[in-house]
């Protein structure tokens, strides 16, 4: 008992000794994305500040960290061998979960804003996002097929980190911008912000951003998910509407 | 200006869609193949996720065909009969071409299947056509010799059973050669998602001794069918059909078509030949250095589980 009191007690001291209240309190510039036949990328603006309830402590300043992540999925990553002279895939290895955009934006130097643990706790690094549990046993290199993942999304643009990308003014206010790429998918983007003190996280907030096709676009793409037959009709019949226009105007140019 | 595709999920240059397309539909006005296998790797080249690319690039197909076939009615120049023969075979043979495809969908090497199909048939058919349109060039310029030319020379082909009057092509033959070059043709667009002109047009003059004028109309008839049942196979299994990308290659192929007719009856058929002898070529030495080459990513990723 006497033993339990005392792990208690450490547990809570650091707490109680300097625990200003640190909150966040954010806010989007938009909380909703319409991908429309001109969208070529959106700019999502981050902001907020750190909410006290007393006066910060002193020594070691907050720092803040800010993700952006798009829907997951899992994903296969092959590799090209050469088998008698030709290149062609040979080995596969399935990752189980990958976000299909990933964005990390901190106040400073990652090894000085997080920790490890605190990374593994709450997933907040590219590495860490990628869940690739239990592929271990499918292939000997399978981390090189991680890496190869990352590599790749990060050359797209899909994948990315910056350091110092957040601006922290005096301690309390914060803001960053994160582009969302040209070439994006549907769904919930998730924002997280991270208010972090020597490496540990002290303060979260989630934040949703609704990405959706919107107008011309979201017809085309559920007429050809739901009536794909005359989808497929339809494109004929334009294809062949265009094809006998383009016939008939030349013709009257030159009889 | 860029374009959001809904379906391929990307945003592009539509300029260098509408240029794509305009290319592509010249040559197919000019040599009467469909085009596809060019408009494939332009558009992986640019981006394009190659399901959505294979049967968006069927759907211009189809368009700019019909758009040449038009052209090419105004000189006469369809078989309408043999076209429909070879139709049948076409329909045959891509059902089974189908399968097959599924088949090595499973076994996971389908795109080192088709690529390879690609360096194959173009090299052989190139090569093939390199040689005879060569030969027939340099003939012609030995000044004085007139060589007396046959309309075709009489082969085994032409003692096939089920004899029929091609008028049009001025050909009596047994239908199981065109029936069995539809058959092939149709088998190697489903494998290879082409509408398979490049094959087709040189089957017709080498093997079944048709005219160079009437085969690109021909030609051009049957690849409408087909790229058609490719088009509605793919929109109905895979949703892959993107027809704000197929209208903008429209826009400029249809255009590219009716230009490349118009030069066409300016060439001398030799030289059509050639050109189109070495443009074959050169995709299937592009197609080939990929496989011998050391790649830059030896890796790729495809969203979604193994197989």
């Amino acid at each position: 008992m006497k033993r339990l009191i005392l792990a208690l007690l450490l547990a809570a001291s650091p707490a109680l000794a300097n625990d200003p209240g640190e909150e966040i309190v954010a806010g989007l510039s938009q909380s909703s994305v319409s991908i429309t036949a001109d969208y070529a990328g959106a700019e999502i603006l981050i902001y907020g500040a750190v909410k006290r309830e007393a006066p910060p402590p002193k020594g070691g300043t907050v720092q803040v960290i800010v993700t952006v992540e798009g829907p997951e999925g899992p994903v296969s990553v092959r590799r090209k061998d050469r088998i008698w002279g030709i290149w062609q895939n040979n080995a596969a290895v399935e990752i189980d979960r990958a976000p299909s955009f990933y964005a990390v934006v901190t106040s400073g130097p990652l090894s000085r804003v997080l920790s490890e643990t605190d990374d593994l706790r709450h997933r907040i690094t590219i590495p860490r996002a990628i869940r690739s549990v239990g592929i271990a046993s499918d292939a000997d290199e399978s981390p090189a097929f991680v890496n190869a993942l990352q590599r790749i999304r990060t050359e797209e643009g899909k994948y990315s980190l910056r350091e110092g990308g957040v601006q922290l003014t005096e301690q309390t206010l914060f803001r960053t911008d994160v582009g969302l790429p040209a070439a994006l998918v549907e769904g919930d983007y998730t924002v997280r912000i991270f208010l972090t003190r020597e490496g540990r996280v002290i303060d979260t907030i989630k934040r949703r951003i609704w990405v959706r096709k919107a107008g011309l676009e979201r017809f085309m793409y559920q007429s050809a998910h739901d009536w794909p037959l005359l989808y497929g009709l339809a494109s004929l019949l334009i294809a062949a509407l265009a094809g006998w226009a383009a016939s008939a105007l030349f013709a009257r140019f030159r009889p | 200006m860029t374009l959001f595709l809904p379906i391929a999920e990307v945003s592009v240059n539509a300029f260098a869609l509408i240029g794509i397309g305009a290319i592509v539909g010249f040559l197919s006005g000019l040599f009467g193949v469909g085009g596809g296998f060019l408009i494939t790797p332009l558009l992986f080249f640019i981006g394009i996720p190659p399901a959505v690319a294979v049967a968006t690039g069927a759907n211009q197909v189809v368009a700019s065909s019909i758009s040449g076939v038009l052209a090419q009615l105004k000189r006469k120049a369809v078989d309408f009969r043999m076209g429909t023969v070879l139709l049948v075979g076409g329909f045959i043979g891509s059902a089974l071409g189908i399968w097959v495809f599924s088949l090595l969908s499973a076994a996971g090497q389908v795109d080192l299947f088709v690529q390879l199909s690609y360096v194959l048939f173009l090299g052989l058919v190139g090569l093939m056509m390199f040689q005879e349109s060569l030969r027939a060039i340099l003939r012609a310029r030995k000044a004085g010799k007139v060589e007396v030319r046959r309309a075709h020379v009489h082969t085994w082909v032409h003692r096939l059973p089920l004899k029929m009057k091609f008028r049009a092509s001025g050909l009596y033959i047994s239908v199981l050669p065109p029936l069995g070059v539809g058959a092939i043709v149709g088998f190697l667009s489903a494998v290879m998602g082409v509408g398979g002109g490049f094959i087709m047009v040189p089957a017709m003059i080498y093997l079944l001794g048709m005219p160079t004028k009437v085969v690109i109309g021909t030609s051009l008839f049957q690849i409408i069918f087909v790229t058609a049942f490719t088009t509605v196979m793919h929109a109905v299994s895979s949703q892959t059909v993107d027809i704000l990308l197929a209208l903008t290659l429209i826009g400029g192929g249809v255009i590219g078509a009716q230009i490349g007719a118009r030069v066409g009856v300016k060439l001398r058929a030799d030289q059509m030949r050639i050109l189109l002898a070495l443009l074959v070529l050169a995709v299937c030495f592009r197609v080939g250095l990929d496989l011998l080459l050391t790649p830059e990513e030896f890796y790729s990723i495809t969203p979604g589980r193994l197989p």
